[in-house]
């Protein structure tokens, strides 16, 4: 596949509507072509930019209250007499599909957060200057963050353990400033993001997610007002024990 | 963000007006209750009822304004597509949401409501096919012709901005 090529199959790539070969190929052109890749990067993150600006307008509550009564009609009327069990039939069916809309919504909400923390991740990697500040000792990189984000954190020791600090950088997460940490593996690296809970911003709750879809892990938790998630494509089990030695440290 | 939400936002991009997005999504939900025969188990109950919502618009006032404004051409968009090689999509990664949202509000409503439903409502061109009623393959040229469109206001914003800088640049 040609460079000329990609650019005619860009934005159905990220629109995710390559077909399975012609994705192949397009994404073998992308690890062998940095023009064509960060090309590609630049239409995913343009596509997550309109969508961010086109979620603008929203109902008034008294407005939803509203159209919930009118899909659930109360009153006795002849003609909903006629039509009851059609009218029945519909509401409920309405009403379903509300729910399955609202859960489906709610999958790729987290879908697209998991998507960006590993664009976070994958983006550092590839600089050229992964991290701003370079380390392998918790006692330098905890104080360069310091004036530069409005919280701080406490980084766990890791004598004991097959971790190393690599390094941190600044980095950008729904409009805010956070702390990306970078860990070293054997020869993975694996990123912990530190940002404020804002609330709404991120989409779950939950203790724990797998996405085995990106072929990475990642964890993420919320303690003490602030928001941790480390990401790898290292086996679950290695993400798991960067986080308990992270959830740790916050509690000493 | 619930299907209602969902028709709402869809329809003040649309109306650009909030009492006649109101308007729009409860006659879209009266049409959708009646007409519920007409919905197929098994087909795509998001393209079906955003489908509603649309041809509602098209009818309405503000449909009727907005086409006279633009007409709904696949030969020739309102807005020319930006001339020359312009780097993919770094304009819009690199502006900020106001910017890319008073963009949207400038481009034909062809353009705006298939960028929406691409982007914002993250349908499949299938489906996108199937709410506006056009084949698979006018969807594609369509959208990147709107999307075209869309970087030449993005760029053309950028250049007045450029311009007023460096005005004020030469003033002081």
């Amino acid at each position: 596949m040609t460079c000329a090529e990609m650019r005619n199959s860009l934005e159905a790539y990220a629109d995710a509507e390559l077909g399975a070969a012609e994705l192949a190929e397009f994404e073998k052109h992308l690890r062998d072509c940095p023009a064509c890749a960060t090309d590609a990067l630049q239409a995913m993150r343009a596509k997550r930019m309109v969508r961010a600006a086109g979620m603008r307008y929203a109902p008034s509550a008294e407005f939803q209250r509203r159209m919930q009564q009118q899909i659930a009609p109360k009153r006795w009327m002849p003609w909903v007499a006629i039509r009851m069990p059609q009218m029945v039939a519909a509401g409920i069916a309405v009403a379903l599909l509300l729910v399955a809309a609202t859960a489906w919504v709610g999958r790729v909400e987290r879908e697209r957060t998991l998507g960006e923390f590993a664009d976070l991740h994958v983006a550092a990697l590839a600089s050229a200057n992964p991290v701003d500040v370079v380390s392998t000792d918790r006692h330098t990189v905890k104080p360069w963050f310091a004036g530069k984000l409005p919280f701080s954190f406490n980084l766990p020791e890791l004598q004991n353990s097959e971790f190393t600090l690599i390094g941190g950088r600044v980095a950008y997460f729904q409009h805010s400033a956070g702390a990306q940490l970078i860990y070293g593996l054997r020869k993975h690296e694996m990123s912990v993001f530190i940002f404020r809970e804002q609330a709404g911003a991120i989409p779950f709750q939950v203790g724990s997610l797998n996405s085995t879809k990106l072929g990475m892990h990642l964890e993420t938790w919320s303690d003490g007002g602030l928001r941790y998630c480390v990401i790898g494509d290292t086996p679950a089990s290695d993400v798991h024990g960067l986080s308990e030695l992270l959830r740790r440290a916050a509690r000493s | 963000m619930p299907l209602l939400a969902r028709l709402f936002n869809f329809a003040q991009w649309l109306a650009q007006d909030r009492s006649e997005a109101e308007d729009l999504v409860q006659e879209t939900l009266m049409k959708a209750l009646k007409g519920f025969d007409s919905f197929h188990q098994g087909t795509n109950f998001r393209a079906w009822i955003f489908r509603i919502l649309r041809n509602t618009f098209l009818t309405s006032r503000a449909g009727l304004r907005a086409a006279a404004v633009s007409l709904d051409s696949d030969e020739e968009p309102s807005v020319e597509p930006v001339a020359g090689a312009t780097p993919e999509s770094i304009l819009l990664a690199m502006a900020d949401q106001e910017t890319i949202a008073r963009a949207l509000e400038e481009l034909p409503v062809a353009a705006r409501e298939i960028i929406l439903l691409c982007d914002v409502e993250e349908m499949s061109y299938q489906e996108i096919a199937l709410t506006l009623a056009i084949p698979v393959g006018t969807v594609m040229s369509r959208l990147s012709r709107a999307r075209k469109a869309m970087r030449g206001l993005l760029s053309d914003g950028q250049m007045r901005m450029a311009g007023r800088g460096a005005s004020r640049g030469t003033l002081q």
